[in-house]
């Protein structure tokens, strides 16, 4: 009886993660009301509780993908997988007016170089401070801090050790779980309210998944904005890092 | 018909993506360089276009309104299956390469938005402009 039922949301996992995610959401726009008189958004809360209970699946299954490592929630891992969420990043852009979008558009291309350099820079810094010396892991791990994409990507090309390649790609998880909490909070002092500034905040920090998440945290009708030139940012990264980024750290180390 | 907006979304979706294999590979990196922001202007565009000539009815809208729509649950599944134990058992170089990384991205938000008061008015006429927004609103 238990076996059967187990089977069948394995078998149906998509449709029990649109249940899942439906129930928390709810939990979470429940919370938002009772406890904080939706001075914090649901979509925040909802967003957090998914990634405590994705630390908790990590820490149970021992799995790379949270909490849908779980068999009878491996549906949240289509749900919330490159495809859907691309699609629905697509989709938020209807409705965008093109002037918008042109308008932020040069100043939201110097943000994408400078967020790709800064964020190279802090993980470099960082790196250096930890006493790494060889110019193949400090690029390794700065590019870690530009996404987590981009810090393995480029520690193919330049040969580094796996275990500074498992660095980078924490360091760039980090900075994406970190974008999705602090955007939030951080909002109201950097300005983000309006379609300029959430282009710059896409091109600055970048990493898709955290700039959708902490958008959709802070005001959704930014999404579009924020995604647009985010989007660009891990192939600029790639662009950049194996290659000029590369040469500047082994040109002052 | 529904199927109209989610066949021309995945549409622009797929386009969008091919130019930016293309552009990858012209430039000789392997990766998808900014096909969902293709797609998103491709999106913008071929509606536009479409409204201004009076094919978009209402049914083909919902198809994409309903995409739409589902981006918070979306990101919030996304949340859910992240790696969230190994971003926090990295160690402190991931730790703090990561802050160091969105600390110094968010504060220089400002610092390239340059002006404050004329964009907000900006953001005021896009509320205008419905859409995409009313589910937003009705989502939260």
């Amino acid at each position: 009886m238990l076996q059967s039922l187990y089977e069948l949301v394995d078998k149906y996992h998509l449709v029990a993660a649109f249940a899942v995610i439906g129930f928390t959401m709810y939990l979470a726009y429940w919370i938002s009301e009772r406890f904080t008189r939706g001075k914090l958004h649901g979509s925040a809360i909802a967003i957090i509780l998914g990634l405590a209970l994705a630390y908790v699946g990590g820490k149970v299954t021992g799995g790379s993908d949270g909490l849908a490592d779980i068999t009878l929630l491996s549906g949240l891992g289509l749900m919330g997988g490159g495809m859907l969420r691309d699609l629905a990043i697509i989709a938020t852009a209807y409705g965008v007016r093109f002037e918008e979008v042109r308008e932020a558009g040069m100043r939201g291309v110097m943000a994408l170089f400078a967020g790709v350099v800064v964020s190279f820079i802090a993980g470099s810094l960082v790196a250096v401070g930890f006493g790494y010396t060889d110019p193949v892991a400090i690029t390794t791990i700065g590019a870690g801090t530009v996404t987590y994409i981009v810090g393995p990507v480029t520690g193919a090309t330049l040969g580094a050790s796996s275990e500074v390649v498992a660095l980078s790609i924490a360091a760039g998880l980090v900075k994406s779980i970190l974008t999705m909490i602090a955007t939030p909070m951080a909002a109201r002092f950097i300005g983000l309210d309006n379609p300029r500034s959430a282009m710059i905040f896409g091109g600055m920090i970048g990493t898709t998944s955290g700039v959708a998440a902490g958008l959709a945290a802070t005001d959704a009708r930014l999404v579009p904005y924020g995604a647009m030139t985010a989007t660009f940012y891990t192939g600029l990264g790639i662009l950049l890092a194996p290659t000029v980024l590369f040469l500047a750290v082994r040109g002052l180390a | 018909m529904v199927i109209y907006g989610v066949a021309l979304l995945a549409g622009c979706m797929m386009i969008g993506l091919v130019i930016g294999d293309l552009l990858g590979q012209l430039l000789g990196i392997n990766a998808n360089l900014g096909g969902v922001g293709i797609a998103m202007l491709l999106l913008i565009f071929v509606t536009g276009y479409l409204k201004t000539r009076g094919k978009l009815p209402d049914a083909t809208v919902s198809g994409i309104k309903f995409w739409n729509a589902m981006y918070i649950p979306i990101v919030v599944a996304m949340a859910a299956s992240q790696n969230v134990a190994a971003a926090f058992g990295g160690g402190l170089v991931a730790l703090l390469g990561g802050a160091l990384a969105v600390v110094l991205g968010l504060a220089m938000v400002p610092v390239f938005a340059g002006r404050r008061s004329s964009s907000r008015v900006a953001m005021g006429a896009d509320e205008s402009c419905p859409e995409s927004l009313t589910t937003h609103v009705a989502g939260r």
